[in-house]
């Protein structure tokens, strides 16, 4: 492993954990339920996805596996997470939670 | 009886078959055969649930969509860390965004790709398929967010579709 390889899934692993600490702030700092739904779908989007490409690139250098399983995971990861949020918010807002004072708008249940 | 041996949806049959010989141990006889087996029951078992395809879809221009995507996650998810860590607090909206779009496919893709970038959640579709309305975690105005979305994401899957 050259010591280039090495400082880049270094760069990668610090990046993605501080995207996911973020998102972890973001959970408990957010006034309402639907902010909250930002915090951990969105900035670990970022942490998950440094934290793949870290591995990755580190297991493409040892010469083991492309890493085609990690791809996937990302893959499946982009693809569950925007339904997942879907609906937390729309139980959200068949339950009716109460908003932040200062939001906008009306959210609706049909 | 018949109709029950075919494949409905060959790409989605295609890429379960793929995708299973990815994860398991290398391509073996018994890796087909399971592969095979989920390329044809999933579909079966789903079939109710998927609209009708639609009659053409430019594929070619995808990649560079998904790269915008990419790019815009990285961006925005910079700007929701700021914003997480200010001292100020964030400005929610509720925003009804008025879907062009008519596909129920192509309305799920903007749908997904507007929750995956930070700062804008999806929250419900109405029923006529002609709102979406999306919860947005700091929006000045309303009208800013339904224009970037709407050139930025609903005009390239537009040209995709049609």
């Amino acid at each position: 492993m050259t010591p280039f390889t090495e400082y880049a899934i270094s760069a990668l692993l610090i990046v993605g954990g501080v995207f996911t600490l973020i998102g972890a702030i973001g959970l408990a700092r957010l006034p309402d339920f639907y902010t909250r739904l930002h915090g951990p779908t969105k900035a670990t989007t970022v942490g998950v996805g440094a934290i793949v490409i870290s591995s990755v690139l580190y297991f493409s250098t040892l010469g083991q596996d492309i890493g085609i399983e990690e791809i996937l995971i990302t893959a499946f990861l982009f693809m569950t997470a925007p339904v997942s949020a879907n609906f937390l918010a729309k139980a959200a807002m068949h339950l009716q939670v109460k908003t932040a004072k200062n939001t906008r708008g009306q959210s609706w249940d049909q | 009886m018949l109709d029950r041996l075919r494949f409905p949806q060959p790409w989605l049959s295609l890429t379960l078959f793929v995708t299973w010989q990815f994860l398991s141990d290398g391509i073996s006889g018994g890796s087909l055969v399971l592969g095979l087996i989920l390329a044809w029951g999933i579909p079966q078992m789903t079939r109710s649930f998927w609209p009708d395809p639609p009659a053409f879809i430019k594929a070619w221009r995808a990649p560079a969509f998904v790269l915008r995507v990419l790019w815009d996650i990285v961006v925005a998810s910079v700007e929701v860390a700021k914003l997480i860590l200010s001292p100020g607090q964030p400005r929610p909206a509720f925003i009804c965004y008025p879907l062009e779009l008519e596909h129920p496919l192509a309305i799920s893709i903007l749908a997904s790709t507007i929750s995956l970038t930070p700062g804008t959640v999806s929250a419900d579709v109405s029923d006529d398929n002609k709102l979406l309305l999306i919860h947005a975690l700091d929006a000045e105005n309303d009208q800013e967010v339904i224009d970037a979305i709407r050139n930025r994401y609903e005009k390239p899957l537009l040209e995709m579709f049609q």
